[in-house]
């Protein structure tokens, strides 16, 4: 029986009982991705909740008119919140969660390329949006939107450290996810296990390649504005100073250059989770695999050059309005065959109705319907009348939440059973289904036309008389009703956790590598490393080598023990975020030095001690 | 128990890449699009400053010339260095690393002094948009030299401390990557800043 | 289904009328964006039927059967992805071409005759100049119906946008850039308009108002509004006036004939002509222009208008002396 040797130095968090024994200290030193995933998951879903919160509020503030529940300080704050919370703090690391956890399995990897980079990225992550909601308590949340318009966010139209939380904020969130995508990039791309060629990647693997690619080449831009907007807010530049030649509008250019591959970023990760989970619960493979691949790497090349349709009220003139409504309309080519190609899997399959298909079916449905007013807002004339009023919420919580939360939560059906080992149940999953697509076509369907009758978006109120009332109060119903088919949602994991039947390695008779190995699995993944010779392995008994799950006459594989530099290093981050925030030298010092202490101690600590 | 399985999991690459290689271009990447971004403010606000002083009144094109040259020779010692190490000459490939980071020292210390003639002259941040962004851009360039001398005067403690070998010649490699990255930006920056005023 | 389709449209009519609708155009301007989205949307519809109700087909057609036969593992079918891949591409160039050509027609600077406005967006009201006409007011417009207006935007301190949905898109004004709009009013009447780019507190409360009205009628508020602030023989007129002079108004307010030359707030010179106060907001009473004096920032979070306590006596004077400036 194999012994594997541990330094007694790391006795907290060997997790040789199970995946994820151990306490607290063994949590804060993992480097094994699924606990990361874990870690990730279960952050991105309480903050996913935090911005729930924000927009139960904000609905009721507008279930009548000229409501007085909330006053326009609070609701600014509010909505800036959600849209900042829900972006960067609930659907990326939801995703990451699923980078993290699904990814190595799915390329037959122990782990990522970078298991330490890997924690550090998650603990900048949590302690980034902890300093951001930290505002709250401090003289307020950002409050100027969550795209911060210049000159709106200049210290002399809001002045208080409520913008800087957010500048800064976002720059540490920043580093999180620039670090995560460069792990992923070298992880996808070395780790493959013999045989898997980038042409039999599963699907979500492939969208989290050009999710990586897409964070690390669109974050530099909103790191650049960013700090444009730090200096001018810090140290009195005049980037965005209208009065000293510097021009507002530069902000906007460099956010949405940023921002429209960030809705890529956002999407991409859900339509891989979609890609894998039709095909499973039709029994047959991805109809067109290559086409969904290359029109994936098309989204991510197109998407860099779309941004100004976030920009047609502005005046950029014909030309450059003529140029971003035809390449918007290019863009919408390869998103929508998609959605081809998954009717055209499910065409001719013998559909298992489980809860994680009903999601990924309400995905498609409700993204049709996102896509498509998409594509009236990506004519400039018709978005002169739809741009920055709810028609366009009414858009974007389609493609979000309808698209991306719908594909989310298909992906958290289909996979708990894996990190858990417990399968849900599908009566109350089908339940969170239905009261979550009736609530939410409820919520959002009448944003539509409130929009397109003319009630301006990010206002706190409306007149009485301009035939606002009714659809509102829908819509706020709606919502009340979304909130709380959370709740079965909740209700189902903390049950399943309780007492969920055991899953076993495959209950879904999957195609694609994690379902080849224990439920959860044990830490080092895969005994022996796999070998493919296609796609969907599992089905056409295309594994060349047998993968004889824990197989005791293969001895264990000694993985990376833990290690507290990523967490250090992360709370060097956060000092020196809190000493810029505050502009306070010694702080900022300090956060340095401690910096400089993790990445030093990191760099000089082998991997396996 | 040996290293097998996590130095198996470091040497198994499916391209024959090794992981930090292709981690430094991935970074080497957004990096040239942080550069590209910082570049295009520049260029949006070259000739839109309400006051002076202005380029034409303060950049110095021969004494910049001599920096980058100097920068430049930095990309040759630190090629001498890598050959060095990779024959296995650490005598020599510590020398030439250190001259590599002496080098960026110096250029740091043009940079340095050109800053401050160009404070004493009255260009701050704030004074106008050429201040901003200049400061900004060169300032950036000059923050990611500095973290580059850092790490090749580490190497050279690492080195002296034997810890640096043949066997870890990629870690010089990479560390040749990002600097050679360094000075292609600065290249860059000299002949949109300098040369086009 | 087609239940789905006619519940989506009567939702669309739930709660009306809907006065500052978009759907409800007035103006050339307007008309054009119109006749585009209606050309757009029936795209959409039949996009929308196909791909839904083949989904729909699919998932009832293909459920799965107890006992059923293993599903053939088709892997793809170049051909049919082609076919699929052209087809929403030519609906695209349908759709394409019109925008376009509306793009073309309407981002370009106003041809031919027009009465020029300039708006400026203040944080949180507008200010409304003829330059041709010499006239300042604000918060509301007036134009002849049937007229091109050609309306120069720009801001006076942080991006706002200028919409008035019945009379055509929306443009943003933004500090140390130009931008145009222009528009000819169909017919007479009152447009409703609201600030459409957020711009802080009160970003909800900025609104503003336009008249169309028959070039008669036109020309008689111009002229109006180019005389100098109404005096009437009243006593208590004339001890308003002096209450205004010397409760501290003219440091943000004009009125022409007076010594108040303010320009940081909206021109009051005949204040008591408009329909609405306070930016729009508030029907103009004599009890809500009180309200107003006294509680600015309670009515409108962050208006920069601060007032001195004043005594009811006082306050009643300035009110009928705002009034009376008609």
């Amino acid at each position: 029986m194999a012994v594997t040797s541990e330094s007694p130095s790391t006795s907290a968090g060997h997790a040789h009982e199970g995946t994820y024994a151990g306490g607290l200290l063994s949590w804060i030193t993992t480097v094994d991705h699924k606990r990361i995933g874990v870690m990730y998951g279960v952050s991105a879903f309480f903050f996913f909740l935090v911005g729930g919160l924000e927009a139960l509020l904000i609905r009721l503030q507008l279930g009548s008119a000229e409501n007085t529940l909330i006053d326009p300080d609070l609701y600014n704050q509010l909505f800036t919140m959600h849209g900042t919370t829900m972006v960067f703090l609930a659907i990326m690391p939801l995703s990451a969660a699923f980078f993290n956890f699904i990814v190595p399995l799915q390329i037959g990897a122990r782990d990522v390329a970078f298991p330490r980079l890997n924690a550090f990225s998650f603990w900048v992550f949590f302690l980034g949006a902890l300093f951001m909601n930290a505002s709250f308590l401090f003289g307020g949340a950002p409050d100027a939107g969550w795209f911060g318009y210049a000159n709106l966010t200049s210290t002399q139209y809001s002045p208080g450290m409520r913008v800087d939380f957010w500048v800064i904020g976002l720059l540490v969130l920043g580093v999180s996810s620039i670090a995560a995508a460069l792990n992923f990039i070298v992880t996808i791309i070395n780790l493959r296990c013999e045989g898997m060629t980038l042409m039999r990647m599963p699907l979500f693997t492939w969208m989290t390649l050009i999710t990586s690619f897409l964070l690390v080449m669109a974050f530099p831009a909103i790191t650049v504005g960013l700090v444009l907007l730090m200096f001018d807010r810090m140290f009195g530049t005049l980037f965005f100073n209208p009065m000293a030649g510097g021009d507002v509008l530069l902000w906007q250019h460099l956010f949405w250059i940023f921002g429209h591959p960030e809705v890529y970023i956002l999407l991409l990760p859900g339509l891989g989770i979609v890609s894998e989970v039709i095909p499973v619960f039709s029994r047959k493979p991805l109809f067109g695999y290559a086409f969904v691949v290359y029109s994936g790497i098309l989204i991510a090349f197109l998407g860099f050059g779309v941004w100004a349709h976030h920009m047609f009220a502005v005046g950029l003139g014909p030309v450059a309005n003529t140029v971003f409504s035809a390449a918007t309309m290019l863009i919408a080519i390869p998103t929508g065959v998609k959605i081809f190609n998954w009717i055209a899997t499910l065409w001719g399959g013998s559909l298992r109705l489980r809860t994680p298909l009903y999601f990924a079916l309400g995905f498609i449905a409700m993204f049709i319907i996102g896509g498509l007013s998409g594509v009236m807002h990506a004519s400039a004339p018709t978005d002169l009348q739809q741009t920055d009023t709810y028609f366009i919420v009414a858009h974007i919580h389609y493609v979000l939440f309808g698209g991306v939360m719908f594909a989310l939560f298909a992906g958290m059906y289909y996979w708990i059973p894996k990190v858990t080992g417990r399968m849900m149940s599908e009566r109350l999953g089908k339940a969170h289904f239905w009261m979550m697509i009736i609530s939410f076509n409820l919520t959002f369907f009448p944003q539509h036309f409130l929009g397109l009758h003319g009630m301006p978006r990010r206002t706190f109120t409306y007149e009485s008389g301009l035939g606002f009332e009714a659809m509102n109060l829908m819509s706020t119903v709606g919502a009340m009703l979304l909130g709380a088919s959370m709740l079965i949602f909740i209700w189902n994991v903390l049950a399943t956790l309780k007492k969920g039947a055991p899953a076993g390695n495959d209950p879904w008779e999957a195609s694609t590598l994690e379902w080849s190995i224990a439920s959860p699995p044990p830490h080092y993944n895969f005994r022996v490393l796999p070998a493919v010779g296609g796609r969907d392995p599992l089905w056409a008994e295309d594994l060349t080598e047998a993968v004889p799950g824990d197989d005791p006459s293969t001895p264990e594989p000694h993985m990376p023990g833990p290690s507290y530099f990523p967490f250090a290093t992360a709370v060097g981050i956060l000092v020196l975020a809190g000493g810029g925030l505050t502009l306070t030298l010694p702080v900022v010092f300090v956060g340095v030095a401690l910096i400089l202490f993790g990445i030093y101690g990191w760099a000089f600590q082998p991997l396996e001690h | 128990m040996s290293q097998t399985d996590a130095a198996a999991m470091e040497m198994h690459s499916a391209t024959g890449l090794p992981n930090r290689k292709v981690l430094m271009w991935a970074f080497i990447g957004s990096e040239c699009m942080l550069f590209g971004s910082l570049i295009i403010v520049y260029m949006v606000y070259r000739g839109k400053s309400l006051v002076g002083p202005y380029p034409s009144d303060l950049l110095n094109i021969p004494f910049i010339t001599v920096t980058t040259f100097v920068l430049l020779m930095s990309s040759l010692m630190m090629v001498l260095a890598l050959s060095a190490v990779q024959r296995g000459d650490m005598k020599w490939g510590k020398i030439w690393l250190f001259m590599t980071a002496l080098l960026g020292m110096v250029f740091l210390g043009g940079q340095v002094y050109e800053f401050s003639h160009f404070v004493h002259e009255g260009l701050t941040l704030k004074t106008n948009l050429f201040g901003g962004s200049f400061f900004l851009l060169t300032g950036t360039h000059g923050a990611h030299v500095a973290v580059g001398v850092l790490w090749l005067l580490s190497l050279v403690f690492m080195a002296q401390r034997g810890k640096l070998t043949q066997a870890n010649a990629e870690t010089v490699e990479i560390a040749g990557l990002y600097w050679h990255f360094v000075d292609v930006v600065w290249i860059v920056l000299f002949t949109l800043i300098y040369l086009l005023v | 289904m087609a239940l789905l389709v006619v519940a989506t449209f009567a939702l669309g009519a739930c709660g009306g009328p809907f006065p500052q609708s978009a759907l409800d155009p007035a103006s050339d301007f307007a008309w054009k964006l119109q006749d585009l989205f209606e050309g757009i949307f029936f795209w959409a519809v039949v996009v929308f039927v196909l791909v839904e109700g083949a989904l729909i087909i699919a998932i009832v057609r293909f459920r799965e059967r107890p006992g059923g036969p293993e599903p053939k593992a088709t892997h793809g079918n170049t051909l049919l992805e082609i076919a699929w891949t052209l087809a929403p591409a030519i609906v695209l160039v349908l759709i394409a071409i019109p925008t376009i050509k509306t793009i073309w027609d309407v981002d370009r600077p106003a041809r031919g005759e027009s009465l020029v406005v300039e708006a400026v967006g203040h944080q949180w009201w507008w200010e409304f100049r003829y330059p041709d006409l010499g006239i300042v007011t604000a918060n509301e417009l007036h134009i002849p119906v049937g007229q091109q207006i050609d309306v120069r935007l720009t801001s006076a301190d942080v991006i706002h946008s200028f919409w008035f949905p019945r009379l055509g898109g929306k443009r943003d004004v933004i500090p140390g850039h130009e931008n145009q709009i222009w528009f000819t009013a169909d017919s007479a009447g009152l447009y409703l308009g609201q600030c459409a780019e957020f711009c802080g507190l009160s970003h909800a409360l900025m609104k503003m108002e336009l008249v169309a009205e028959s070039p008669a009628d036109f020309e008689a508020w111009v002229e109006r509004q180019l005389a100098d602030a109404v005096v009437t023989d009243s006593v208590s007129f004339a001890e308003g006036t002096q209450a205004f002079m010397r409760g501290g108004c003219i440091a943000c307010h004009a009125i022409r004939g007076t010594v108040a030359q303010g320009v940081i707030g909206p021109d009051l010179t005949h204040v008591g002509s408009r329909r609405r106060i306070a930016g729009g907001i508030l029907d103009n009473t004599p009890e809500n222009m009180e309200r107003w004096i006294r509680d600015s920032r309670g009515i409108k979070p962050g208006s920069l208008m601060i007032v001195p306590e004043l005594d009811d006596e006082t306050m009643s004077l300035i009110v009928e002396y705002l009034q009376n400036l008609k």
